[in-house]
């Protein structure tokens, strides 16, 4: 619906033009994705503390991650996030077609992504590797070996819960572009959630070299 | 003589309870907190009536101690995390905000009417922990303690999570309206002074609250699962969870009270009729305390065993964070000066917080001393010193804010002879209660006890009649508020000569704020330069 003052339909009436509301979206995602960050920022600090503290345990335990499918994933996320970019591209060049395959394939790629998590996860399950009190595991050598697998845990499983997460936008996302929400002059919604696709993306990219990798 | 009132406001238009509770507009989401939040100080100001009730003569005369434990845990915790954080931006801000920097509403506002539900079902989560057996571990869920209780400490810590959200929530939308949605000819330096302490309070918003809210995750983890982060004898750390806490709740203090200083310049400037004596110090203060909040966490851990160093390096930062504070009170000092001031209730409530925030502020000097801190630690000095701050100038602010908006908010006056009595008895009340506590808290009465040995008896005795007169002072302040919806005269546009732009249109404002987009020509407090428009009904 588009009013009597010839405002496009996507123009929220509060803005007085479409550039001040792309504006303020993005820097509004900007500083979603900060608090995002320091989210996270609590866990990397408490991973540093118990590594600082627990070296040669922390060395050790890293030795019961899978780093081929850790390694895999990395790839698998990287992909998702190309595909993502190139969606929002054919969106700018308004191929609507184009856009709405790129975001089934992003799609696709955070569905294998968790699928592979599923396996970790359940091996590790399997063998008493868990957090905590859980933890019945006798191979890995050092004091309270526990503690890696708990920041393991919850490292990992908020990184997850934000895969989730964003599949549910990405889903949201496809169904807008399929409905016709989108064009060449009007994106930022998907911009948007490529903006946030990428800080998952990110934040494994250092999850894994410091779990999977250190040495 | 109801014609100042336009017949078409955001109060009756749209109209049923469904166009409130999905409701986009600003102005609604206000009122909506501001009813919200109310409720949440009355619940935890009866659970202070009843912790003081109970110390008001020694021995243990009303609970056990476990129950006196539970009543001043749910009493902190309902302050602190339903009330005074949203209190003034949530509520206030989100009124008057989008209207004084002449925008028709804030940048996001699905997310806003998000942060208002979101407050609601953090409200239901922290009411069902009360009946889940509450908590007793006091507000600020200490480990190893919070992790062996058998009270509801995973619910009131989600809860204290969710609330968290509508926190952050509220302060990217303040951030972004700032920056995107002012009218135009409003430079940085034309902003309202109350809109400066808004940003800076939202910038600790988004930057500190996430901190809290792994925090929180952690401890409910390490309840659910012993992971081990925070339990020593699986090889954590217990005062790393202090660290994390106080990483959030000393900038969290200034959340609380950064508000407050913003409405504190509104009312001096407009009840001085004067323009604010080193405005760009003034604004400039708000975000330097933003910023040096985030370095002083360590204050509330000098006896925790933190390194010697440590300690000192944060007994210096916070000394440094005294500054600004002070820059601002003696600014306001400096405005009142030779100034034209009227004692209307609002600025009462002003002189309040001038009267009360100050001892309340350089009290926090005294604790922020290492070798005093080691002594007060953990009494009743303590306990007054955040009164003093927290509600001899938070809430002090809030009330005089209230009382300022009243009129534009509902376009009605209230009792002004009613209210300035109310204000005394709220200000005498409040010392009543909290002066004595500075007294015992020298002498040694340790805080969160629910017995004391009979030398304290007279200080307690007083405090706990202190608190009644305040009480009363409430009830008289709720009784004009609610009575002027059906007695109040018009309040017109402006009824205090003030002139921000939200004096600019009409009390109510019509649902998209201004008939016109307003065009800024003047700084918000320029009353030396612009004699201010005659149109004073009211006065
Ligand atoms: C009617 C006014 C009030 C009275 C009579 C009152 C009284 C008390 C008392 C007796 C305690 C317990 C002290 C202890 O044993 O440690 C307490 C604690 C506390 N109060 Fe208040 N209070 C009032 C208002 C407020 C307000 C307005 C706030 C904040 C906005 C607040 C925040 C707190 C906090 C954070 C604690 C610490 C709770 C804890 O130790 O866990 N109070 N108050
Ligand atoms: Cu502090």
């Amino acid at each position: 619906m588009s009013d009597t003052t010839g405002h496009p339909a996507y123009l929220a009436h509060h803005f007085a033009d479409a550039e001040q509301q792309r504006e303020s979206s993005k820097l509004g995602m900007w500083i979603f994705l900060v608090t995002e960050i320091l989210l996270f920022g609590g866990l990397f600090c408490a991973y540093t503390i118990y590594r600082s503290w627990y070296p040669q345990m922390f060395l050790d335990a890293h030795r019961a991650l899978d780093v081929t499918m850790g390694g895999i994933n990395t790839v698998v996320l990287i992909t998702s996030s190309l595909t993502m970019a190139l969606a929002i591209r054919c969106m700018q060049l308004g191929q609507r077609q184009n856009t709405l395959r790129l975001l089934w394939a992003t799609l696709l790629l955070a569905g294998v992504f968790l699928v592979i998590k599923y396996f970790e996860y359940a091996h590790k399950f399997h063998l008493g590797q868990l957090p905590g009190k859980y933890y019945t595991y006798t191979g890995v050598e050092g004091t309270n070996p526990h503690i890696f697998f708990s920041v393991y845990f919850l490292m990992t499983g908020l990184h997850g819960l934000h895969v989730i997460g964003g599949m549910g936008v990405i889903a949201w996302m496809i169904r807008r572009t399929a409905r016709g929400d989108f064009s060449a002059d009007y994106y930022t919604p998907i911009e948007m959630t490529g903006l946030y696709w990428h800080l998952v993306d990110l934040i494994w990219i250092f999850l894994f070299p410091l779990l999977y990798l250190i040495g | 003589m109801d014609t100042l009132r336009p017949a078409q406001n955001y109060l009756n238009e749209p109209r049923g309870w469904k166009s409130w509770l999905f409701t986009l507009d600003h102005k609604r989401i206000g009122i909506m907190y501001l009813a919200a939040i109310l409720l949440a100080f009355l619940l935890g100001g009866i659970f202070a009536l009843i912790v003081r009730l109970e110390l008001l003569r020694p021995g243990a005369d009303l609970m056990s101690a476990d129950t006196y434990n539970k009543m001043f845990t749910l009493h902190g915790a309902i302050m602190i995390f339903l009330f005074i954080i949203p209190s003034i931006p949530a509520a206030l801000g989100n009124f008057a905000l989008p209207l004084m920097i002449g925008a028709r509403d804030v940048a996001f506002p699905r997310l806003n009417l998000a942060s208002w539900w979101v407050y609601v079902a953090g409200t239901i989560i922290a009411l069902y922990s009360i009946f889940a057996g509450a908590v007793d571990t006091g507000w600020t869920f200490y480990t190893p303690y919070s992790t062996q209780t058998t009270t509801a400490v995973i619910s009131m810590t989600f809860a204290a999570f969710v609330l968290g959200f509508s926190s952050i929530f509220t302060g990217i939308n303040f951030i972004v309206t700032v920056h995107k949605l002012r009218a135009p000819g409003m430079t940085w330096f034309k902003m309202p002074l109350f809109v400066w302490a808004l940003y800076a309070t939202a910038i600790i918003q988004v930057l500190a609250t996430p901190v809290l809210g792994i925090t929180l995750l952690l401890l409910i983890f390490e309840r659910l699962f012993a992971i081990g982060i925070f339990d020593p004898a699986m090889g954590g750390d217990p005062v790393l969870y202090q660290h994390f806490f106080w990483f959030y709740s000393h900038p969290a203090v200034y959340i609380m009270i950064l508000p407050g200083m913003g409405i504190m310049s509104e009312l001096v400037a407009t009840f001085a009729r004067k323009t604010i004596f080193g405005y760009r110090f003034v604004a400039f203060s708000s975000v330097a305390i933003a910023l040096i909040g985030f370095l002083v966490w360590g204050h509330h851990m000098f006896t925790s065993g933190q390194s010697e160093a440590a300690s000192m390096v944060f007994s210096a930062l916070t000394f440094l964070v005294g500054i600004p504070s002070a820059v601002k009170i003696f600014n306001w000092l400096t405005t009142l000066y030779k100034g034209q001031i009227s004692f209307e209730t609002p600025m009462l409530y002003a002189l309040w917080f001038l009267c009360t925030f100050t001892i309340g502020g350089l009290t926090g000097i005294f604790l922020g001393a290492l070798v005093v801190d080691v002594h007060l630690h953990d009494t009743y000095f303590v306990v007054a010193h955040f009164h003093y701050v927290m509600m001899g100038g938070t809430v002090m602010a809030f009330l005089g804010g209230i009382h300022y908006w009243w009129p534009k908010m509902f376009g009605r006056m209230y009792s002004e002879f009613w209210g300035r009595i109310a204000a005394v008895l709220v200000f005498v009340g409040f010392n009543g209660t909290f002066f004595p506590q500075f007294v015992m808290g020298a002498q040694g009465m340790p805080r969160r006890y629910f017995d004391y040995v009979p030398e304290y008896g007279t200080m307690h005795a007083a405090s706990t009649v202190g608190s009644w007169i305040m009480t009363l002072g409430f009830l008289i302040m709720a009784t004009y508020l609610i009575a002027s919806f059906w007695r109040g005269k018009p309040a017109g546009n402006n009824p205090w000569g003030a002139l921000s732009l939200e004096w600019t249109t009409t009390s109510p404002p019509p649902p998209h704020n201004f008939d016109s987009q307003p065009v800024v020509t003047h700084g918000p407090h320029d009353y030396d330069k612009i004699i201010a428009p005659s149109t004073l009904a009211g006065r």
